[in-house]
């Protein structure tokens, strides 16, 4: 008799839980997500109608995940140096398309692209560039190499890039490759499809 | 029930096989552990005139760790992070990457090592926390701060009437008890290092220890009289002198015979000489375990982390070098903390290493990647600029007025006058791997690598396998494959030593 009104308890709490579950998504879905969700997808189906854009370069890891290849997109076209960088960048951090490798850490993206008077671009990205890093230098050359020369490749005025992360100069991603300093295209890695 | 036939006839053969080794006798005399705990005996075996006493013993004693490392046929012996590394086929040590000579290799004996006893004040007391002390002539093993002063007696005049002395070296108090027939003489320390007569003469009969280790009993023969001892310091020495008459005649001031040579200790062996081999432009190599600590690095799906992989073929690569080619190895860390780029760097240049070799384990996004990669640096403008400064020197006044001409470098940058030596390094290390162990799409590669930068010496830095291919992660474990590796590695080290000695040698 005890079990079962145990059991009755039980039930009752996991369902009063999914139910709070799934109200906070609806309700997440419908305040907190609205204006940055709507604005992607005005942004996407305005872009398909109206605004212009131009075809990039960017790099994604082969699908043996042993280089990069070089696959051109449509990135939206946008005013000045600047804010066109913050847009190839942005666009190369997104998944990649089948049958190609992603070499960003997932959750990866871009909270600042600024440009020097000598030429240097600076990509800030969110930690997860470093926290989620799988680690090895390969891929380690990958991820911030796919990101340099996407920027390189599409604003030749750029020479070099140096990657930031978290607002701040960083030794490495994952104990490899040196982002002290600004790095220079490197298309060694880089395997036509 | 043939499983257990088989395993009866494998134990049986493993019986067998560990009979004729089992050789060894015991030595005459016990060795005996002195230390603050008190006293016990240490078993010790003696093979072909060689005292040596068995590693396990060693570790429980000391409370060091012993693994036997079968490719580069050693063991190693760690305590609290410092390590010996003794080999079973030459007569030495590497004892925190100092070579030492020992009187044999390290032997084995049935399923044991066993080490001369050597080891022990040569090669574990430099590492041990507190003072190890082997005194062969008393059998003692000293551990501690313990006064154990030596004590020489002998009996100088035969008489009677008799005179003999008992030296205490360093001085300790010392008080004398007169009983019947006999004197005992009480030093205060904690035990006595003693060579006592076997016999006594004139009118002692005898000097051997007393009841407790301190005490020293000189026996009286029936015919003396009157005895004394009387002590005095000078020069840090305590000197006993004791005069026996005899009974019937005394005054009997017959002229001394001449004293009994003093009986000398045996000086200790003196080390053979470390190294026959001519100067080699290596002398000292840093092995860098990549990760570690809260950097695990890169993972396997079956947990296998890079920060341990590195660590253990480090381990195996240090021992084959120090062993085989008596080169002195230093780790960037020998147990599992985290460091940073720049003290792996600082280690290597503090220490002025002929060559850097920094151990790392891959990962990629597609599992079906594998196999071994070896970098070298790859410095963009400023690194050539840095360059181009280093080879042409910065003119500067020097002492007199003279004007000449001197390497700066960025310190940062100091890999930049090393790139060509370490491309080479990268071709050799290619080259040796390849005959090992399976490599990997781009199997050299040169690239900005962070730990390689700042390092003033010919570096490169090794991806030895993928971890997030299964079968690699599986090999990463096994202690073969981590054996090939470091095989790999050796063998390239020599090659590099062989390229340094062309280029010294026009």
């Amino acid at each position: 008799m005890k079990r079962r009104t145990y059991l009755q308890i039980g039930a009752g709490i996991v369902v009063i839980g999914l139910l709070a579950w799934a109200v906070s998504r609806g309700l997440e879905r419908l305040a907190g997500l609205q204006p940055e969700s709507g604005a992607a997808e005005t942004g996407t189906t305005a872009a398909a109608a109206s605004v212009p854009r131009i075809t990039a370069t960017l790099y994604y890891g082969s699908a043996d995940g042993q280089s990069l290849v070089p696959v051109r997109r449509e990135v939206p076209l946008a005013e000045g140096l600047v804010p066109q960088g913050r847009e190839i960048v942005g666009a190369q951090l997104q998944e990649a398309p089948s049958p190609f490798v992603s070499v960003i850490p997932e959750g990866t993206t871009l909270r600042a692209f600024y440009v020097t008077d000598r030429g240097d671009a600076f990509v800030d990205l969110s930690p997860e560039a470093s926290s989620r890093h799988p680690g090895g230098s390969s891929t380690e050359l990958l991820t911030v190499y796919a990101i340099v020369n996407a920027v390189t490749a599409n604003l030749p005025t750029i020479q070099r890039v140096q990657i930031l992360i978290d607002g701040r100069e960083a030794d490495t991603l994952a104990g490899h490759v040196d982002l002290r300093r600004p790095l220079q295209q490197d298309l060694s890695l880089v395997r036509e499809p | 029930m043939r499983g257990t036939a088989a395993i009866a006839f494998t134990l049986l053969l493993l019986l067998l096989a560990s009979l004729p080794q089992a050789q060894g006798t015991a030595p005459a005399t016990p060795l005996t552990l002195l230390s603050r705990d008190g006293r016990r005996q240490v078993p010790t075996i003696v093979l072909s005139g060689q005292e040596l006493i068995a590693l396990d013993e060693v570790a429980s004693l000391f409370q060091v760790a012993v693994r036997e490392d079968t490719l580069a046929g050693g063991l190693t012996i760690t305590y609290r992070g410092r390590t010996i590394v003794v080999s079973s086929d030459q007569p030495m040590a590497s004892v925190s990457g100092r070579v030492v000579a020992l009187p044999s290799p390290a032997v084995r004996s049935g399923n044991r090592w066993f080490v001369p006893l050597d080891f022990l004040p040569r090669a574990l007391a430099p590492i041990y926390d507190t003072r190890i002390d082997l005194r062969r002539a008393s059998r003692l093993l000293v551990v501690g701060d313990l006064r154990v002063p030596r004590v020489t007696a002998r009996v100088e005049v035969p008489g009677p009437p008799t005179r003999a002395t008992l030296e205490i070296a360093p001085a300790a108090p010392v008080s004398v008890t007169t009983e019947p027939g006999r004197l005992v003489i009480r030093v205060d320390a904690d035990a006595l290092d003693a060579a006592l007569p076997g016999d006594g003469a004139g009118l002692i009969d005898l000097i051997r220890f007393g009841d407790q280790p301190t005490t020293i009993v000189v026996l009286l023969d029936d015919r003396a009289g009157p005895a004394r001892a009387v002590p005095a310091e000078a020069n840090g020495i305590t000197r006993v002198t004791i005069d026996v008459t005899g009974v019937a005649a005394p005054g009997d001031a017959a002229a001394a015979p001449p004293p009994a040579a003093p009986p000398t200790a045996a000086a200790p062996a003196l080390a053979p000489p470390l190294f026959a081999t001519p100067r080699t432009p290596l002398q000292t190599i840093v092995i860098d375990p990549g990760h570690g600590g809260d950097d695990r690095g890169a993972r396997g799906a079956r947990g296998t982390e890079e920060k341990a992989v590195t660590l253990e073929v480090a381990r195996r690569l240090r021992t084959l070098i120090e062993m085989r080619l008596g080169i002195r190895v230093i780790l960037t860390r020998d147990d599992d903390r985290t460091i940073s780029l720049d003290e792996r760097a600082a280690v290597a240049n503090n220490s002025k290493a002929d060559l850097f070799l920094s151990l790392h384990m891959n990962a990629a996004s597609v599992a079906a990647v594998a196999g071994a990669e070896v970098f070298y640096v790859r410095l963009d403008r400023e690194g050539e600029d840095a360059r181009r400064a280093a080879e042409s020197g910065v003119p500067l006044q020097v002492l007199g007025g003279a004007m000449r001409a001197i390497d700066v470098i960025q310190w940062d940058l100091a890999q930049a006058r090393h790139v060509d030596a370490s491309a080479v390094l990268a071709g050799i290390l290619e080259q040796d791997l390849r005959a090992q162990v399976p490599m990997g799409g781009r199997p050299r590669q040169d690239a900005p690598l962070r730990v390689l930068t700042g390092v003033n010496m010919p570096a490169a830095l090794i991806e030895m396998a993928y971890l997030t291919n299964g079968e690699q992660e599986r090999l990463a474990q096994s202690e073969a494959y981590q054996s090939s590796l470091a095989q790999a590695m050796y063998n390239a080290v020599v090659g590099f030593r062989s390229y340094l000695d062309s280029q010294r040698t026009p």
